[in-house]
């Protein structure tokens, strides 16, 4: 579906990605994942047609992306971080615009707008300014432009930013709807929310891609394991602990503080070499054991820090800044030098 | 060509929708009442005379709406982040553009209509011939038409409204000038100059009734000229 070969894209002489390979097959929903100024959107961007490749080959359901834009952006559906929304258009006046100028068919228009209301729902505010909408729905409206032409592949660059909770849930189950129908690629910073979507993660630095894999196998080839808190009600420790502790995978567990008031509650913290949670799940119901709450400690945040070198990314980019301000301060000079002749002239 | 017309039908929503559009023509009609009494109804002059004061004087108010009708065209689009929606659909830029100056020229028809009435009571009261009027809007068009694509340029080139009002400003401006610069010049480089200029030796024989082909393919070029450098901006964006 997607085939990504040796792309480079430079602004002026900064590099921002490159050398940048990668494939996502039909159907797939895939998560990018990066720091601030990784490549992410750069590289949605050229996916999408809105910038060209400084060089490489990126080819959309067999079309390049250079040799024919408009045969890619008609499969394409684009969802920038900041929706492009007209705000004195009404959001079906809107979603019929997106429809046309993305090749529906003018008697198909209504109806297909209709769907994509229902499924976005956006019945309520259907016939409302969007200039009036609140943050939830200008992002429900972003997606609904997106999918309006039926595209194969839908590009989501950031969709829960700036998002409540529950909008958080409602978008969620939004771009997994899409499976099936649509291939989909999803930046986001809200790393969690990735692996609750996404079937794979492509992990984005410094223009390239650092590493491509499931959940399961970043946790597996890190080998830094995950951190459970299980809160059970009614048995001992003695009880529960061989039980854990004979699982395959487990590398210790220890009661801590209980989680929650009661006398009968108690709070195991689970080390792991992968991700144990439906064994420990399994064996607990198994033993009659009431689980009230499983908790995961470690987040997939800490294993894409790790990944991405945590601290030393962070110092990387202060000594790219402190080199580009340096060479500022250098212009500047060169240029203060250069003037004072023509001056004193 | 459904996807120029779907973008300038999006455009004069948007004029319609915001008090832009309605200020504009407002201003223009104040502005032309004003200078058609003042330059035509104060001092007895002929009704030809009276006719072709109007028609000059209408210059200014065209070309001050054209650039303010085209400055946000695309600018705006650039601030509001917008402009992704048409870069990512399946569209050619020239129609992205084409659309645009559809849309601008639309309501510069409005407007020079609508001025329509003051020619009106010369025809009326005076003796002039229709032929003489038509003349004479045809020429305003036609410098509403380069105004607008002067404007939807620096509305290309620039990231904000004012910006792009400014850039092209001063392009109008530096056009509008040309006429005096060849004044300063030795033969043959005036008679050059005196034929880039936007207004003087182009527009005279529109403002005297005269339909000269020279004087319209000097404004058709202008339009073609800077809708097609609007054109290549928003490819060169692709690129950069």
């Amino acid at each position: 579906m997607i085939e990504i070969q040796e792309l480079y894209k430079y602004y002026g002489d900064r590099r921002a990605i490159g050398p940048l390979s990668l494939e996502v097959a039909k159907g797939e929903i895939v998560g990018l994942l990066g720091l601030n100024g990784a490549g992410k959107t750069t590289t949605l961007r050229v996916l999408a047609c809105d910038l060209l490749p400084t060089s490489g080959t990126v080819k959309v359901g067999g079309f390049d992306v250079v040799a024919a834009p408009d045969e890619v952006r008609a499969r394409v559906g684009y969802l920038p971080d900041r929706p492009p929304l007209y705000e004195d258009m009404s959001v079906v006046e809107y979603l019929a615009f997106a429809a046309r100028l993305r090749r529906v068919a003018a008697p198909a228009v209504t109806k297909r707008v209709s769907e994509v209301v229902e499924m976005t729902e956006l019945g309520d505010v259907r016939g409302q300014m969007i200039g009036t909408l609140s943050h939830g729905y200008r992002q429900r409206v972003g997606i609904a432009q997106a999918i309006v032409h039926r595209p194969e592949f839908v590009v989501l660059d950031e969709p829960i930013s700036g998002l409540d909770p529950v909008q958080i849930v409602e978008m969620r189950e939004l771009v997994r709807s899409l499976r099936g129908d649509h291939t989909v690629i999803v930046s986001s910073h809200i790393l969690s929310e990735i692996s609750e979507t996404c079937d794979r993660l492509l992990v984005i630095e410094d223009g390239r891609i650092s590493w491509v894999g499931t959940e399961k196998q970043l946790f597996s080839e890190l080998g830094q394991g995950m951190q459970l808190a299980v809160t059970v009600r009614g048995p001992s420790a003695d009880r529960v602990l061989p039980l854990v502790r004979a699982l395959a995978g487990v590398q210790e567990v220890e009661v801590v503080a209980a989680s929650e008031p009661g006398d009968d509650v108690l709070t195991l913290q689970i080390s792991s070499k992968s991700d144990v949670r439906d064994q420990v799940c399994r064996a607990l119901v198994s033993a009659d054991v009431a689980v009230i709450e499983l908790v995961r400690r470690q987040g997939l945040e800490s294993m894409v820090l790790k990944l991405l070198g945590g601290d030393e990314a962070a110092g990387r980019r202060k000594s790219r800044k402190k080199r580009d301000a340096d060479q500022a301060m250098v212009d500047e000079a060169a240029q203060a030098s250069d003037k004072q002749p023509t001056e004193g002239a | 060509m459904n996807q120029v017309f779907l973008i300038a039908r999006r455009e004069l929503f948007a004029y319609l929708r915001s008090p832009l559009g309605a200020v504009i023509i407002a201003g223009a009609l104040l502005m032309d009442g004003l200078l058609f009494y003042v330059q035509g109804l104060t001092e007895k002059l002929v009704s030809a005379e009276v006719l072709q004061r109007f028609i000059y004087n209408a210059t200014a108010a065209t070309m001050i709406c054209g650039l303010l009708l085209s400055m946000r065209l695309l600018a705006e689009e650039r601030q509001t982040k917008t402009l992704v929606l048409l870069n990512t659909s399946p569209l050619k830029d020239w129609q992205i553009v084409l659309g645009k100056y559809i849309s601008a020229m639309i309501v510069m028809c409005v407007l020079t209509a609508c001025t329509a009435y003051l020619p009106a009571l010369i025809l009326v009261n005076g003796k002039v011939s229709l032929g003489h009027v038509l003349v004479g809007y045809s020429g305003l068009l036609l410098l509403g038409s380069a105004s607008v694509a002067i404007g939807l340029f620096g509305s290309a080139l620039a990231a904000s409204q004012i910006v792009a009002a400014i850039i092209s400003a001063i392009i109008l401006g530096s056009l509008l000038l040309l006429w005096m610069a060849a004044k300063a010049v030795d033969p043959p480089l005036n008679r050059f100059l005196s034929a880039l200029a936007l207004h003087h030796d182009n527009f005279r024989p529109f403002m005297l009734g005269r339909l000269e082909l020279g004087s319209i393919a000097y404004y058709v070029a202008m339009t073609y000229l800077f809708l097609l450098a609007s054109i290549k901006v928003l490819e060169a964006r692709r690129w950069r």
